[in-house]
């Protein structure tokens, strides 16, 4: 059975732009492939329990101890924008009045 | 003619150790090599001939100390645009990443750059190792060293074009649902994927954590096990990489398959596999008969689920994943009228279409109403899938199958066909999920001249055993395996 995708749900959610062209091919190709994927169903029973690592390790410790770090330069070397040794981005909210 | 660089790793250090040859020699024959057919090929996005150089020299002036020499000194190995170099770009094959200079290597690269590897360029992928063809990267396709109008595979394609075609001796790539040992069953080379953990992922840049390893393209087994000595072991960076033993994996390499139980996956010969690729995998299997392995037939019955359980689990990682690419901290940026316009432009911009369709399914399949359906379900599968292996190496030490169901394929051929693109992984993704080592060993030609890859199966952390039955096979058919392309030259 094909798959309905709410394609601008989906991009919304991922933030990515996509253009028409882009949403009509992944609407057919997504459906597609989740229609191949669905077949996982058939075999995953309710007594089977999920896998999420296949070497599951648990409470992997190590010291907390410092030790040096990347520098701010370095950190923000590859920044798109910076200024005052700071991420500079647009604005996040609207400027109150 | 053969040349420094058409050598092994192995064959190579003991000429650096005898004084022979300079490190500086050998570079300067990859460096040439490259030169000569890279135009070609595509293989390399960032060659560093200087650094490669420089280090070349600083090792002769050691070496001529007659100090204690590692295995890979001296060395020219290639590293996946994947794997963070400090100082050197590193694009995941991404226009995202184009111009990103990372300030820390990753462990793979530390522990062989400790040891006197020398870096000799970053190579092509698909975009954030998403592929298996090497036409999704930003920067054009490879070519196939065997037939230049074929696909090398992916993602590691540049990887296993630059071995397979002497511009590097050995590389890294990263194999995540078959990128290494796909691409080398496709140019006649020696792919590793090693158990899951065994080599930290620091600095592997993540696609899908769980599934992610380091591996290595080689031409001969024993520079395979040399590679993963030096690179495997506990890091503190990576809480997933395994506090394991660490032996010597060139032990045992000569002691034949004698008394191995070898079980033929049945399921691998079957619909969509080229005949040719069935034929010469049933002879290798043959031939680890004759040396005195027990065979039998195998099965892994949740394999035909694996795929489906892949293209959920995958991609919903890398949706994750890739969500720290917003145009803030580094990478490409699109401006927008506020943060969030911004973010949808500059991935909107910056990932390519393979990549956008991932994040898309994985975005989708993680969604409220249907995680249980397909992410829940697919990490059921997971289980089954380990199951599985525990049944099937009871009764056997190594498991057969094709690398990959064809041969190198013409370029373009499967490009709009995603499903069909995603086939090509059917045989190398069960040992992801799995997490169980794998390695794919050439074991001849198709009709049409292209190698065609042996893909051999272990339990956890027994790439000993593996080595053995592969260095056993590969002995015994001992393959000249040298690309038109370098004859021709």
């Amino acid at each position: 059975m094909p798959v309905e995708i709410d394609i601008d749900h989906v991009a919304k959610l991922a933030r990515v732009e996509l253009t028409d062209d882009e949403k009509a091919r992944m609407r057919d190709q997504l459906a597609v492939i989740l229609e191949h994927a669905a077949k996982v169903g058939e075999v995953a029973a309710d007594d089977v329990v999920p896998t999420a690592s296949p070497i599951p390790q648990v409470n992997v410790f190590r010291e907390d101890g410092p030790e040096p770090s990347l520098s701010h330069d370095a950190a923000i070397a590859n920044a798109p924008a910076a200024a005052d040794e700071r991420f500079l981005v647009p604005k996040i909210a609207e400027t109150g009045s | 003619m053969t040349e420094l660089c058409d050598l092994t790793g192995d064959e190579l250090s003991t000429k650096l150790r005898a004084g022979e040859i300079t490190a500086v020699a050998l570079a300067e024959s990859a460096l040439a090599r490259r030169e000569a057919v890279d135009d070609r090929v595509g293989a390399f996005l960032t060659p560093t001939p200087e650094v490669a150089l420089e280090r070349a020299a600083e090792l002769d002036t050691y070496l001529a100390t007659g100090a204690p020499q590692t295995g890979v000194a001296g060395i020219p190995l290639a590293l996946k645009d994947v794997l963070t170099t400090k100082g050197i770009r590193t694009t995941c094959g991404s226009k995202i990443l184009e111009t990103y200079v990372p300030p820390y290597d990753a462990t793979a690269w530390t522990r062989l750059s400790g040891a006197g590897s020398v870096l000799i360029g970053k190579t092509n992928c698909d975009e954030f190792a998403m592929g298996s063809s090497n036409e999704n990267s930003a920067y054009g396709p490879v070519h196939n060293p065997w037939d230049l109008d074929t696909v090398p595979g992916g993602s590691s394609g540049g990887s296993a074009a630059a071995v397979a075609a002497g511009m590097a001796v050995w590389a890294l790539g990263t194999d995540t649902g078959g990128s290494v040992r796909q691409p080398a069953s496709l140019t006649g080379v020696v792919g590793l994927k090693p158990t899951y953990g065994r080599i930290s992922r620091y600095g592997l840049i993540a696609f899908a954590s769980s599934l992610d390893t380091v591996g290595t393209f080689t031409r001969s087994v024993r520079d395979a096990a040399t590679l993963l000595g030096v690179m495997a072991g506990k890091d503190r960076r990576d809480a997933t990489s395994l506090d394991a033993d660490v032996p010597d994996f060139t032990r045992g390499l000569d002691d034949g398959a004698a008394g191995l139980r070898v079980g033929v996956l049945a399921e691998a010969f079957g619909e969509g596999v080229e005949p040719d690729v069935a034929t010469s995998v049933r002879a290798g299997v043959d031939r680890l008969a004759s040396l005195g392995a027990e065979v039998g037939e195998a099965t892994l019955p949740h394999a035909e689920y694996a795929l489906s359980a892949y293209y959920l689990i995958a991609p919903s990682e890398a949706s994750s994943n890739l969500a720290r690419y917003d145009g803030v901290r580094y990478g490409l940026r699109v401006d927008g009228d506020d943060s969030i316009e911004m973010m949808f432009r500059t991935r909107g911009a910056g990932f390519g279409p393979e990549v956008k369709r991932r994040i898309m399914l994985g975005t989708y399949a993680l969604s409220a109403g249907y995680y249980e359906a397909y992410y829940g379900q697919a990490q059921k599968v997971r289980t089954l899938i380990l199951q599985d292996y525990a049944a099937a190496f009871e009764r056997f030490d190594v498991l057969v199958s094709p690398t990959s169901p064809s041969t190198a394929f013409p370029i373009g051929a499967k490009a709009d066909d995603p499903m069909a693109m995603y086939l090509n992984d059917i045989f190398t993704i069960p040992a992801n999920l799995g997490g169980v080592p794998a390695i794919s060993v050439p074991c001849g030609l198709d009709g049409a001249g292209l190698p065609i890859g042996l893909q051999l199966t272990a339990k956890a952390l027994d790439e000993s055993t593996m080595f053995r039955a592969a260095a056993a096979l590969e002995s015994d058919l001992d393959l000249e395996l040298r690309p038109p392309l370098l004859a021709a030259a």
